[in-house]
């Protein structure tokens, strides 16, 4: 236990700030997104995300928003288990056929006001797999797409962005 | 080096049991053969072959004029060899080889549902690969089928698909999936449970199939390149180089040497990457987010110098047919220097805590257990196989360039459960980290691209590479005028999903997360 606390402590907080030089941008625009936040949605969004058919490149990079460099919940942005729980889908992933339905259910399982994030280059247009007998390619053929952040796949610094851009988007867009 | 001799032996049992067998080289670069046989004889000769313990590695089909070829490649010391058959498309049958080796079971049923060719014998025919996004009787793999299909406007829920039942006082379904609590990727589960204690899983898988091999085809080389990097996102790496080594044999030409170290750097950076993701996310399982947390920040250290040497957070696109697209400058080779003592300093302060720490100990040990037979019995590959004794590494076994010029460690534990595929991956990142340091000291100034040979129309090849879950196989034909004609990657994970099913029973459904993470098999790359 004593060797666990002193690798805590010399560790210490790796959490990124301003000061950071090459990561400078990723304070200023977490501090925004928390004040957006703060505005529309009483300080905290709840974010399903749903892979719909992806490489499970995003995946990981969306797990990346979760450790201690970039530390997303500091702004209020958390995962939930339940689209029940959620407001914002954040979907990857061409759709394929197989799990259109299942997206479906889960869109309308999220209660109202919803927003869906597409993530990633495949859940944006298509990507490397577009339209086929096995695929029905981008997000927005499916449920009605708010916002996408595009990349293959994107990154830590690229998702923050996207979700900022999300909480700017202009209310006719909901 | 092991014998490898066992081919003649092989062959001179087939001609006793009177079974013709016809055999030429794959191609002109790798050493693999392949094995004409008649298609009666298909269940035969797996009988022969699991007698002389043979593994069955790999099957696919292909569609060609009026024919179907079926092939299905094994392994013996580190040799492999392609048995290929040929039926016709009226009436496509073939004995079933899934009788005799469990590890053909989904492959074969793959090969049913995307060709239309039954196996006869086969122990389990429900459809696999197929839900309800194309037809009972409709093969998205004929030539006769178009990539665009004939969908619905949405396609329905598999609802009716013949789950296993259970019946008797107290046993419950539990269905999982296909959309999971965390930020996993889409699959089914229905176990059958008594109390907590699990009674059967059973998998259900397909719902990522995304049509890989159908739009593989056509594809120029490039293409192909950067549609493999994208078979499953964690192995980008593995998939793009094992389909370059099957296009860089059929159009027979060779990498150079400094291409096939960056390769290799490549290679193991990732298989770094996902362990440390891995043996954290397998910590946190079992809620012990202290080695979450560090593991989660040594990885992001990881990707972060992945961009600084090679551009790319997870490297993709690096690896292209004939070489490499980047080069690793003088000041790389200080920033990966520094990363591997940096890391292995790290790992030197984290992996004492975790081994004094006796709730980890509590959940880990015991939990999960795979025994060596049946891991034997189903191929099971990479650190799945390897912490249940299964002795294999195509980089040490079959060892192709740069792995052929090193020395190196290959893991191994024989307690078969969580632990030991935790610290299978803790030993496998040592030594990467020393494969990696003689990578980098091995390298000397020169090309790291051949120039394309445009192949042969029917040229084949097939690239065998050990990726961080295990070893790969993919197959390409080509077409004329540099076309992909057939393209089948075989990941690890389509023969080790299996494996969880057997490990997961007898234990508690609360621990079925953990279990699983243990094995982090991929969806995307099974489903196709």
């Amino acid at each position: 236990m004593l060797k666990l606390l002193l690798k805590t402590l010399k560790t210490g907080v790796v959490t990124e700030r301003c000061k950071a030089p090459k990561d400078n941008e990723l304070e200023a625009l977490g501090i925004e997104i928390k004040r957006h936040i703060d505005k529309k949605f009483s300080g905290s969004i709840a974010i399903r995300q749903v892979d719909a058919g992806s490489c499970n490149g995003c995946e990981l990079e969306i797990h990346a928003l979760n450790n201690p460099y970039y530390d997303i919940e500091r702004f209020g942005i958390h995962f939930v288990a339940s689209p029940r729980h959620a407001d914002v889908l954040l979907v990857t992933g061409p759709v394929s056929r197989h799990m259109q339905t299942a997206l479906l259910r889960t869109y309308e399982s999220t209660p109202d006001p919803k927003w869906v994030v597409a993530v990633g280059d495949c859940a944006t247009c298509g990507g490397e797999f577009g339209v086929s007998y096995a695929s029905c390619g981008a997000v927005s053929n499916v449920i009605p797409v708010d916002l996408t952040i595009a990349g293959c796949p994107p990154t830590p610094i690229a998702l923050m962005k996207g979700l900022l851009g999300l909480i700017n988007l202009p209310k006719g867009n909901v | 080096m092991r014998s490898s001799n066992w081919t003649s032996d092989f062959l001179n049992q087939l001609n006793k049991a009177n079974i013709s067998v016809v055999t030429s080289p794959l191609n002109q670069i790798s050493k693999i053969e392949q094995w004409q046989i008649q298609s009666s004889h298909w269940n035969e000769i797996s009988q022969l072959a699991v007698e002389q313990q043979l593994r069955w590695v790999s099957g696919w089909a292909e569609h060609i004029d009026k024919q179907f070829f079926v092939n299905a490649c094994f392994e013996k010391a580190g040799l492999y060899i392609v048995l290929r058959t040929q039926i016709n498309t009226d009436n496509p049958e073939l004995p079933s080889q899934a009788s005799v080796y469990p590890a053909a079971n989904r492959s074969e049923r793959h090969t049913q549902d995307m060709f239309g060719i039954r196996f006869i014998g086969h122990p389990d025919n429900r459809r696999w690969t197929r839900h309800q996004a194309w037809g009972k009787h409709s093969y998205p793999l004929r030539k006769d089928f178009s990539v665009d299909g004939e969908p619905e406007a949405i396609t329905p829920a598999d609802k009716d698909y013949p789950f296993i039942k259970a019946q008797g006082a107290g046993v419950y379904e539990i269905p999982v999936g296909p959309v999971h609590a965390g930020i996993i990727e889409p699959g089914h589960f229905r176990f059958l449970a008594v109390g907590e204690l699990i009674l059967n899983l059973e998998e259900r898988l397909g719902y990522v199939h995304k049509g890989i091999e159908k739009i593989a085809e056509g594809r120029s080389p490039e293409s192909l390149a950067r549609l493999a990097g994208r078979i499953s996102g964690d192995t980008t790496v593995g998939h793009t180089w094992a389909a370059c080594m099957a296009m860089e044999q059929a159009a027979n030409i060779e990498i150079p040497p400094r291409a096939a170290l960056i390769r290799g750097v490549l290679a193991e950076r990732e298989r770094i990457a996902n362990h440390l993701g891995d043996m954290g996310a397998i910590c946190n399982d079992v809620a012990f987010v202290f080695a979450q947390m560090q593991f989660t920040r040594l990885r992001e250290n990881w990707l972060r110098s992945n961009v600084l040497v090679f551009g790319h957070r997870l490297l993709m696109d690096i690896i292209v047919p004939g070489g490499a697209k980047s080069d690793i400058s003088a000041d790389s080779v200080v920033v990966i220097k520094k990363d591997i003592s940096r890391l292995k300093k790290e790992l030197s302060e984290i992996m004492p805590i975790i081994d004094l720490n006796s709730s980890l100990e509590d959940r880990l040990y015991t939990a999960g257990y795979l025994s060596p037979e049946t891991a034997a019995a189903f191929g099971t590959l990479g650190y799945v196989g390897r912490a249940s004794d299964q002795d294999y590494d195509a980089r040490r076994d079959a060892a192709y360039p740069p792995y052929d010029q090193v020395e190196f460690k290959v893991a191994l534990e024989n307690q078969g459960d969580i632990a030991s595929r935790f610290w299978v991956r803790y030993k496998e990142i040592q030594s990467s980290l020393k494969l990696i340091d003689q990578f980098i000291n091995q390298l000397t100034d020169g090309e790291i691209l051949t120039a394309w040979q445009i192949p042969k129309p029917n040229s084949e090849g097939l690239g065998i590479i050990e990726g961080w879950r295990g070893e790969i196989t993919s197959f390409v034909r080509f077409d004329a005028e540099n076309k992909i004609a057939r393209f089948y990657p075989r990941d690890p994970s389509i023969i080790n999903w299996p494996a969880l099913e057997k490990l997961t029973l007898n234990n508690i459904v609360p621990d079925f997360p953990v279990c699983n993470k243990s094995v982090n098999g991929s969806y995307s790359g099974n489903d196709l």
